[in-house]
């Protein structure tokens, strides 16, 4: 998000001041355009934080937050999914300035961080499931379910992207596109990241409490 | 020109590209970014747990720390900045956040009153909701 005119044309030219730059460059206005679809999958998740919060007391009978919830397993996936938002700034910094070497490390790193936070998630759900603490049985589960839920398809969804991420830089090599699409996706990982905060912050630590 | 002021984010690329200290303070400001989110996230799981602080007001103390770490986040690893480019992008983030402040917000103010004026029929509340 520079100000900066063509960067990709003029990279040794001299700059021309702030205030005559013209145009934004490509690298800013996608950054904006995805940043855009970003604040929306925000709002959406903003709607099923506030059904969580609305029916949190709604158990029917069945199982609550305090009898489920393990904050140890919440803090392992905590830190891997910081500790992989780490390793994509990481991976940003190794595409700036073209180093390939660096972008296969950093990612790799990122890659199996987010998959072990996905595998526990997965083993927690599998483990409230086993016990029947089903998504049918309250409305406390079924707003739990969706919210969580949805933020590892999210994660599922950035593996994915990375995955194929590291597939166009070894085909296509470093090009303008290609370091742009890997830009968005460090901010969509970023972005999840922020979600999460607020999801240990809402469910794990907050439904705990008595 | 080379004297030009660019406001530039945090670890975002260098205009000239090349420079090593350049690379170094981006990995400065991941690396400042990350400490201060164990920081923030130790903290909020420490508040969580303790029994040193006043009870009630444990939640409104996690809300805070998160509303902290999304800060964080933001400036270090989304480079989210005052600069003249990055004007879009806080105006549609100040937007974003008035519309979930006003969903969230909304949602908890509005089912709360249904529950306190519905709570008397006790049977009819709990067709629905069971606390």
């Amino acid at each position: 998000m520079n100000v900066a005119v063509a960067i990709d044309d003029a990279r040794h030219d001299a700059l021309p001041s702030a205030t005559e730059a013209g145009p934004a460059s490509k690298r800013v206005v996608v950054a904006y355009g995805f940043w855009i679809f970003l604040l929306s999958d925000i709002v959406m998740f903003s709607a099923l934080f506030a059904a969580y919060a609305v029916l949190v007391h709604a158990t029917a009978g069945g199982p609550t937050g305090a009898s489920l919830f393990n904050q140890r397993s919440a803090a392992i996936e905590t830190a891997c999914l910081l500790a992989s938002s780490y390793t994509c700034g990481l991976m940003t910094l190794a595409a700036n300035e073209w180093r390939r070497a660096g972008i296969y490390l950093f990612a790799l790193l990122t890659f199996v961080l987010g998959a072990a936070f996905l595998g526990l998630e997965v083993r927690e759900f599998a483990d409230m499931i086993g016990r029947g603490a089903t998504p049918q049985r309250s409305a406390f589960l079924s707003a739990f379910f969706t919210l969580v839920g949805c933020h590892g398809l999210h994660v599922a969804v950035g593996l994915v992207w990375l995955a194929v991420m590291m597939a166009q830089v070894a085909i296509k090599g470093i090009r303008g596109t290609v370091e742009r699409r890997l830009l968005c996706f460090a901010l969509f990982w970023h972005a999840l990241d922020i979600i999460w905060v607020w999801l240990f912050t809402v469910v794990y630590l907050m439904g705990v409490r008595p | 020109m080379t004297d030009t002021h660019y406001d530039r984010a945090p670890g975002d690329r260098p205009i000239l590209t090349g420079l090593e200290e350049e690379a170094s303070s981006g990995l400065l400001v991941y690396t400042a970014g990350l400490v201060l989110a164990v920081i923030l996230t130790v903290t909020s799981f420490w508040v969580a747990n303790t029994s040193l602080l006043w009870g009630p007001g444990i939640p409104l103390g996690l809300v805070v720390l998160a509303i902290a770490q999304m800060g964080i986040h933001l400036v270090f690893f989304l480079h989210i900045t005052t600069g003249p480019d990055n004007t879009n992008n806080v105006l549609a983030l100040a937007f974003g956040v008035l519309i979930v402040m006003l969903v969230v917000g909304g949602s908890l103010w509005i089912m709360a009153n249904l529950n306190d004026n519905m709570t008397p029929s006790a049977e009819l509340m709990n067709l629905h909701m069971q606390h």
